[in-house]
């Protein structure tokens, strides 16, 4: 009886494992910058190249980190619910603008409409790299004490808004500084 | 002349990498395309960022650059990419209880083979000795009834 079992339950084993890598997304890398410190950047302003952001200028307040560019396709279908999501009340929307040519970045503002509190520039890639930014567009949440609490990779759906994405604001306007 | 084309296909692509850098010096240079071909290029997974023509695989490829110009070892320059874009950024995955699995498999199923092995021939063997020992029996007894039957014969 067992030595008829065996085949069985290994079948079935495989068969978990099998079905188990059916549901994983090879291209969804877990970031090890969860719940650590913002890398720090001083990176000049798309649209006042004169003036410079840091994360440390935005401490206290609860903002998403969004990567785009002009040449991303995805982000031209991601932009109107970014648009939808800077109308909300406690949204606090920064754009890095990766390796992208500025006037062009400009340009897809003044067409599509700017969501974004401040969009910053980094034309190389630098902030980007420093971020484990790997694809545009990415959506990074930062809490009130400069932890990234949250990383989105790939285009931002109205479900992810309003599933994930306002509730973890919410939640985290309430924490403490 | 297929053999000629054949060598120039290969000397090819072992000559040039996509875009060399140029090292002063010979060990940085070594370092330079040993982690360059260990490191993982993420948007396109299968490549290392050696062979990878995509824009963040040549980003990787000057911040490692850079980094060996600055004197840094081979070890930080691994340890910042792993901070930055975690294990998976490593086509040799460190030996960690979540990576155990992968590195222990192989070695459990080879175990588990060899240890089938062994004993399908032993019960191989023990058929084989149990055979012999019948024939032999059987002999024996043959023997033993000839005997017996010369025996009755002579009386």
């Amino acid at each position: 009886m067992v030595k008829f079992l065996i085949p069985l339950v290994l079948f079935i084993i495989m068969a978990i494992f099998l079905a188990m890598g059916l549901h994983l997304n090879p291209s969804e890398i877990p970031s090890p910058l969860l719940n650590k410190q913002a890398p720090a950047f001083t990176a000049p302003k798309l649209l006042a190249p004169t003036e410079t952001l840091s994360p440390t200028d935005l401490k206290g307040k609860v903002w998403l980190f969004n990567v785009w560019a002009s040449w991303c396709v995805s982000c031209r279908a991601e932009h109107s619910v970014l648009n939808h999501l800077a109308q909300q009340p406690n949204i606090m929307l920064v754009g890095l603008n990766y390796k992208d040519n500025p006037d062009d970045a400009r340009g897809w503002l003044t067409a599509l409409g700017n969501p974004y509190a401040v969009s910053i520039t980094d034309q190389e890639g630098r902030v980007g790299l420093d971020w484990g930014v790997y694809g545009v567009p990415e959506t990074f949440v930062i809490d009130k004490k400069g932890v990234i609490r949250h990383k989105h990779t790939g285009p931002v759906t109205v479900q992810d808004v309003e599933h994930v994405l306002q509730p973890l604001v919410a939640q985290l306007q309430a924490e403490a500084e | 002349m297929k053999g000629l084309i054949f060598l120039v296909l290969l000397w090819s692509h072992a000559a040039y990498a996509i875009d060399a850098k140029q090292f002063t010096d010979q060990k940085q240079q070594v370092a330079y395309e040993s982690l360059t071909s260990e490191l993982r290029c993420l948007v396109c997974q299968n490549q290392t960022i050696a062979d990878s023509n995509a824009e963040l695989a040549a980003d990787l490829r000057r911040q490692v650059y850079e980094m060996l110009q600055q004197g840094q070892t081979p070890e930080e320059i691994i340890a910042f990419m792993t901070a930055r874009y975690g294990d998976f950024v490593l086509y040799k995955p460190p030996f960690k209880i979540k990576t155990s699995v992968l590195w222990l498999g192989p070695l459990v199923f080879l175990s588990i083979g060899l240890l089938m092995v062994f004993w399908l021939i032993r019960t191989m063997a023990q058929k084989k000795v149990d055979a012999v020992q019948e024939q032999g029996q059987q002999e024996k007894l043959a023997k033993i009834r000839r005997l017996l039957n010369e025996e009755e014969e002579r009386f």
